[in-house]
């Protein structure tokens, strides 16, 4: 289970990442929420993987750590918050700037024109 | 109630700013009058603070009374209580200047103002590694909203920038944070301290990484070198008294960077102490360098402020880099100077480009101004100050910085603080002389100036001089703190009481 947790919280990073570095606001807007996702995966996983636990203390060998839970729960909500703004943000940046770039223009459209 | 004081930085500006929240109609006078009253509330809270932090004792505010390292907890001790007096007497300025017309161009003004607060005041009091991320994206997300206040296509843009890096950094900010509670088992920053002491050594290498990932978020925070990017554009967008409040911004990554690498990463941590101090150094030189040239090459008097901002920084960052206890004196003396001059600066520069029309505040020949002597004196006090010339503070700053060098550092901090400062003379120099002496011939255009944003600049240009008149007890205060930050053995005995008592018996 180890190995594939931690494949799929890479492959999740490196693709958010990659959006991220795109030009146009859509792939970063996807991007951002890739890696937030990536980033809630791993802080669960830190307090370490436990098949079959009490979330709660329930003996000395056998819990799961539940401090990771409520923090990720904290970065889920803030992450959310975080991805609708850029949305709306994204959405009002193509509409005062005529384009969905980054940059608020687009050279390779220019030299095409 | 005087054992609440310490969470009221943080409580009062919460429910202000719900209270504000009340009808999204433009600002109205209770708005405005509700606003600068909660400032002023503020103002008297960080006073008492500063008051219960200098007798040199750390207190804490548990919470639910969840003791720690279990609780979330709010820690009081100089470093902290001086970053809250500052904030507060800043955004005094920053409101009262806003209320002379800048919050009508937008909604919610003074709400968000208020819990920007809030989140600038938690990053500096909170004890715990995760309420630090937390408090950061409190103040983010109103700084968000803050930037884009009024709209425009040049604030749209430098506000996407800003966003999308800063929800970047968050998500590293987290993985940094995750990675040290694997490895430690706490969040708590005291607690984290005593277990890095008996950290197994297999681990070491995991709290490395976790540590110096936070050194890129905090150096995101306080824009350092190849980080620093985002800053002129957005604080050249944003609106003037948001500019001014955002000068404190840049000092919440510069006091995570002192609070985290003193604390946690201090001599107890073995071979992880001073994890920051190779790479802060060297950065922090590079930044003064980048800086000065943006000075000089800026074009507008608000991106030349906030390159002013970014040799700030760099001069702070250097004294971090030294890690000597008389260069963090040094630069707790040169910290409050730098944000409430270049806090005044940004609102003297959004003066002077309301009363020259369509020039604005780009530095060419334009009309002569309607209260050219006025601004033109304030603009001297600003400018002399913030280059570092004597008789102001800047100078004091600088002085005490320099003379903390070890003859090495010397080498390097010397020529390339005292050519910034040369950079920023000649810079504002040139603004200056075509502001007010190289100006078309013809009637003065604009306005009279507004008393209420004419008092929020007197406000943050009188630090200049007063810190000259108050150096002493400044540096006094100063030194406390340095030697406060130096011995975390103490600030941990304070949380931790029995854990510590068990270790050593």
């Amino acid at each position: 289970m180890e190995s594939l947790y931690a494949v799929t919280t890479g492959v999740l990073s490196a693709c958010g990442l990659f959006l991220t570095l795109r030009g146009r606001t859509f792939p970063v807007v996807v991007g951002l929420t890739l890696l937030s996702y990536a980033v809630n995966l791993f802080l669960f996983s830190m307090g370490g993987l436990t098949t079959d636990g009490a979330v709660i203390v329930d003996g000395p060998s056998d819990y799961a750590d539940p401090l990771p839970q409520a923090l990720v729960l904290t970065a889920i909500v803030i992450g959310f918050a975080m991805t609708a703004f850029a949305v709306i943000l994204a959405m009002r940046a193509r509409g005062d700037l005529g384009n969905d770039h980054v940059d608020g223009e687009d050279n390779r459209e220019d030299r095409a024109s | 109630m005087i054992q609440h004081l310490i969470v009221l930085p943080i409580v009062l500006p919460l429910v202000v700013g719900i209270i504000l929240l009340r009808g999204r109609g433009g600002a109205t006078r209770p708005k405005r009058i509700i606003g600068v009253t909660a400032t002023v509330l503020l103002v008297a809270i960080s006073i008492a603070l500063v008051a219960q932090a200098a007798s040199g004792e750390v207190t804490y505010y548990a919470l639910g009374d969840w003791q720690p390292p279990f609780g979330i907890v709010m820690v009081l001790d100089r470093l902290s209580a001086l970053m809250v007096l500052l904030t507060s007497l800043l955004a005094l300025g920053c409101v009262v200047f806003a209320c002379g017309g800048d919050d009508e161009q937008g909604s919610n003004f003074h709400g968000l103002f208020q819990w920007q607060l809030m989140g600038i005041n938690g990053a500096f009091l909170t004890g715990d590694l995760f309420n630090l991320f937390v408090f950061f994206e409190v103040l983010l997300l109103a700084s968000y909203a803050l930037l884009m206040h009024g709209g425009g296509k040049a604030r749209i843009q430098a506000g996407l920038h800003y966003v999308v890096l800063n929800l970047a950094g968050s998500a590293l900010f987290l993985i940094a944070v995750g990675v040290l509670y694997g490895a430690t088992g706490t969040l708590n920053m005291a607690d984290m301290a005593q277990r890095l002491a008996s950290l197994p050594a297999e681990r070491a290498g995991l709290v490395s990484a976790g540590g110096l990932m936070l050194l890129v978020v905090f150096g995101l925070k306080a824009a350092i070198l190849p980080l620093y990017f985002w800053l002129p554009k957005a604080y050249a967008a944003a609106p003037a008294p948001v500019a001014a409040l955002f000068a404190i911004m840049t000092k919440v990554g510069i006091y995570a960077i002192l609070r985290v690498y003193h604390l946690v990463f201090g001599d107890q941590a073995g071979a992880l102490a001073a994890l920051d101090q190779p790479w802060v150094w060297w950065l922090a030189l590079g930044t003064l360098v980048m800086a000065t040239l943006g000075v000089l090459s800026a074009r507008d008097l608000r991106l030349l402020v906030a390159y002013l901002v970014l040799i700030s920084v760099g001069t702070l960052l250097a004294g971090i880099g030294m890690r000597s206890e008389a260069a963090t004196a040094a630069l707790l003396f040169y910290l409050p100077h730098t944000t409430l001059v270049t806090g005044g600066l940004f609102l003297l520069a959004e003066l002077i480009g309301k009363q020259r029309g369509k020039a604005g505040t780009r530095i060419v020949k334009g009309r002569p101004l309607y209260n050219a002597s006025l601004l033109g004196v304030l603009f001297l006090l600003g400018g002399a100050a913030v280059a570092g010339l004597p008789p102001l503070s800047g100078a004091i700053g600088k002085a005490l910085l320099m003379q903390a060098a070890s003859a090495e550092q010397q080498l390097w901090l010397w020529p390339l603080l005292l050519l910034a400062g040369l950079g920023s003379l000649v810079a504002l120099s040139r603004a200056g002389s075509t502001f007010f002496w190289r100006s078309h011939e013809g009637e003065p255009s604009g306005q009279p100036l507004a008393k209420r944003q004419l008092f929020g600049v007197t406000w943050l240009l009188a630090a200049a001089p007063l810190l000259v008149v108050l150096a002493g007890p400044v540096s006094d205060y100063a030194q406390a703190t340095a030697e406060q930050l130096g011995e975390p053995a103490v600030h941990i005995r304070a949380l931790l009481p029995e854990t510590t008592d068990g270790d050593e018996a």
